[in-house]
């Protein structure tokens, strides 16, 4: 028993000092009115952060803007897309195929912060789109007038290419027969897709959806980088918010407490995900 | 495998250890840590230190310096400080300071008082009374020595003011006859933004301090009571204030909220609204001229020929009848240090005379000691130095205490408010004083 186990010892002990460590560090901080600075005492203060939070409207604004952003930029924007274009790849000629993935992969490989900056500079006042929109008389800083749906372009054209990469691999494991079968039965395209294809992926999409689901709830950087979660707190979606109580006005434990909320609500994005599938499977 | 395994294994062992042994310095010989911003193109206290650094060794044998510049935004600095400072392996000996966080660091317990060793030290009666109280806390100790400070004024482009047949030197004496050269300069020159004060939380600190507090300030009223200890919510000043704001961004006397609120809008300013004359009025820091300098960022040959100098009027022109806001750094010495000693011997010698005195002059920094600002070579220096420096006798400090961050951002929120015509300003006044209470306790607001 003992000699089967050890060699995961260093294993686990990694996990424990870096993972575990730093996660039960934050939910005790998230009790408690730690700061960066401006007290020297540490107290515990019970629920206090939660009940604040509840009736912080920031707060509860920033976790619409959040549930939002994952909707439409992740559940509804990433994984149609990567799935519309996996299956539009498929059966095409080796040269299209390999130019639209690489396309979008680049996309995908691109640093955060450099796509952020991309779309910034694409949007702006003087940016691209409004020197290509000026012959018609539009003229505006799309930053500053669709700030949501200018990040939840941004983060659909950056995080398609995940999607697309497990779609692709999903379709491959589709056995041509069973649609060829269904062809030839008088199935239309639609109905392949709808009876065959996807109870046959389902579980790919399944856990897409989780992963991109996680991803993009903890999105930070490209929103940052952007609109800085502007103008006013039109785009302030939680991770901004908790980054503004924690690094602008100190409070750790605050922020921690916010973080611990995210936690939960990508826990239930998760326990709703495995639930569909039981349901299918059912 | 097994190999990797036992690797693994020992780096886990040894890792921390060899963590532990890197942060401490008990080699025999001291080492005095410094920790600083660099960023951007502010290096001048960079070249400072390490000049300072190298002066020190010479003077101290056997001790070394160890600089640690921050490569941080002025916020991202305030945290990586923070950061620093919690822990005694990383908390450094002396560290660059602004003033406004200085009474929240003491009471984080971050900094030592130093008045024992400022009483043995000949130069601190060269440093003006105003300049002693920026780092003096609640406790009336002394945390930090001041390096200089920082005045604002309005800026206008004379040029652009002879366009619209307005004489120079322009000297308004109250906030009405701002707003009717502005309305002037939009009339007679269209295509130029006539006048700008930021607003906004994109502008962050620069719209608090440059916008509404030199309004504010110039009003009757304040932001904090100091011999009641309150934050001043809802204040006839800080109505008048915020309508200031709607005046000049609903006229179109400023720039569109849509400009305004992008994040670089600052930056924007400096290096191109400014120089190509697409800015008639500028209300903002003595610093400014810096980016103009054959080393700044932008250079601008002729912005002292083209660019005047206004002092800020006081609302209707009430004594004194002018304003300004300071804000200012301090070397401090820190509380986990283990030889104050040597941390203070470090700020004294990166403070005396000739120290200072190049470093506000490479920084455009406003000198607080008496022989430095008397100093030809100063004066020499920069030709806007002289009229920030008069603005001393005028100006006014923040109220350093913890919650000034978070009152800060509520002020850019009601701003903004205002500028985008969401609120009036009388409502934003009420959830201003709302939000305060929020921020800062209802029994501590007045």
């Amino acid at each position: 028993m003992l000699r089967r186990f050890t060699p995961l010892l260093p294993a686990v002990a990694l996990l424990l000092v870096f993972f575990a460590g730093p996660m039960l560090w934050s939910v005790y901080t998230a009790f408690t009115d730690m700061a960066l600075t401006g007290s020297v005492s540490v107290d515990f203060v019970g629920a206090d952060n939660f009940t604040r939070m509840a009736q912080d409207p920031a707060f509860l604004h920033s976790l619409l803007l959040t549930l939002v952003f994952v909707v439409g930029s992740a559940v509804i924007g990433q994984n149609t897309l990567g799935l519309l274009i996996a299956l539009l790849l498929r059966g095409r000629g080796r040269a299209s195929r390999t130019v639209v993935t690489g396309l979008i992969i680049a996309a995908w490989a691109v640093p955060e912060t450099v796509a952020g900056f991309c779309w910034y500079a694409f949007l702006y006042r003087t940016g691209t789109l409004n020197q290509l929109l000026q012959h018609f008389g539009v003229q505006q800083n799309w930053l500053y007038t669709t700030p949501m749906l200018a990040v939840i372009l941004a983060n659909v054209w950056r995080g398609t290419a995940f999607s697309m990469l497990v779609y692709s691999a999903a379709l491959s494991d589709v056995p041509p027969e069973l649609v060829e079968a269904a062809q030839v039965d008088g199935a239309s395209a639609w109905q392949r897709l709808r009876h065959i294809t996807l109870p046959m992926i389902r579980r790919s999409i399944v856990s897409n959806l989780m992963l991109i689901t996680l991803q993009t709830l903890a999105a930070f950087g490209l929103i940052y980088v952007m609109t800085g979660g502007g103008p006013g707190n039109a785009s302030q979606t939680t991770p901004l918010y908790m980054y503004q109580q924690s690094f602008k006005f100190y409070q750790l434990g605050y922020g921690t407490a916010m973080a611990l909320v995210l936690l939960l609500i990508g826990g239930l994005f998760s326990l709703i995900y495995l639930r569909l599938i039981k349901l299918e499977d059912g | 495998m097994r190999r990797i395994v036992t690797f693994t294994a020992l780096s886990v062992l040894i890792l921390p250890a060899a963590a532990a042994c890197d942060s401490s310095t008990g080699d025999g010989g001291k080492t005095v840590t410094v920790a600083y911003q660099k960023f951007g193109a502010f290096t001048q206290m960079d070249d400072q230190m390490k000049k300072v650094k190298s002066q020190y060794e010479a003077a101290h044998p056997g001790s070394t310096v160890k600089l640690v510049p921050i490569e941080a935004a002025e916020n991202d600095y305030y945290t990586k400080l923070s950061l620093m400072n919690r822990s005694a392996n990383t908390a450094p000996d002396v560290m660059y300071e602004d003033t406004f966080l200085v009474n929240t660091d003491i009471a984080a317990g971050f900094l030592a008082p130093i008045d024992d060793h400022l009483a043995k030290w000949p130069d601190w009666s060269q440093f003006t009374d105003a300049s002693k109280t920026a780092a003096k806390a609640l406790d009336g100790k002394t945390y930090g020595v001041p390096m200089g400070t920082d005045t604002r004024a309005l800026w206008y482009n004379k040029d652009l003011f002879a366009q619209a047949g307005i004489t120079v030197p322009w000297e308004p004496k109250t906030w009405d006859d701002i707003l009717a050269t502005a309305r002037t300069l939009k009339a007679k020159l269209p295509g130029v933004i006539p006048l700008n004060v930021y607003s906004g939380k994109a502008a962050g600190e620069a719209a608090t301090m440059q916008g509404l507090e030199m309004l504010l300030y110039g009003t009757q009223d304040t932001l904090y009571d100091d011999a009641a200890k309150k934050w001043i919510g809802s204040s006839p000043g800080m109505l008048d204030s915020l309508g200031f704001i709607k005046t000049i961004y609903g006229e179109g006397l400023a720039p569109t909220p849509q400009d305004a609120l992008d994040p670089n809008f600052g930056s924007r300013l400096s290096t191109e609204l400014l120089p190509g004359g697409k800015l008639a009025i500028a209300l903002d820091g003595s610093w400014q001229s810096g980016t103009w300098l054959p080393t700044g960022s932008k250079p601008w040959p002729q912005w002292n020929t083209v660019l005047g100098l206004a002092a800020m009027p006081t609302q209707k022109g009430q004594a004194p009848g002018r304003t300004s806001m300071s804000g200012g750094w301090v070397l401090s010495v820190g509380s986990k240090s283990k030889d104050k000693q040597a941390a203070f011997d470090f700020v004294s010698l990166a403070l005396n005379k000739d120290n200072t005195l190049a470093y506000d002059i490479a920084a455009s920094q406003i000198a607080e000691r008496a022989d430095v600002a008397a100093d030809p070579a100063y004066l020499a220096a920069n030709p806007t130095l002289k009229f920030f420096t008069d603005l001393v006798t005028v100006t006014h400090f923040r109220p350093a205490y913890a919650d000034y961050p978070q009152v800060s951002n509520a002020i850019q929120v009601a701003m903004e408010a205002v500028m985008t015509g969401q609120q009036s300003p009388q409502q934003a006044v009420t959830a201003f004083g709302n939000q305060l209470k929020q921020v800062v306790g209802p029994d501590k607001v007045k």
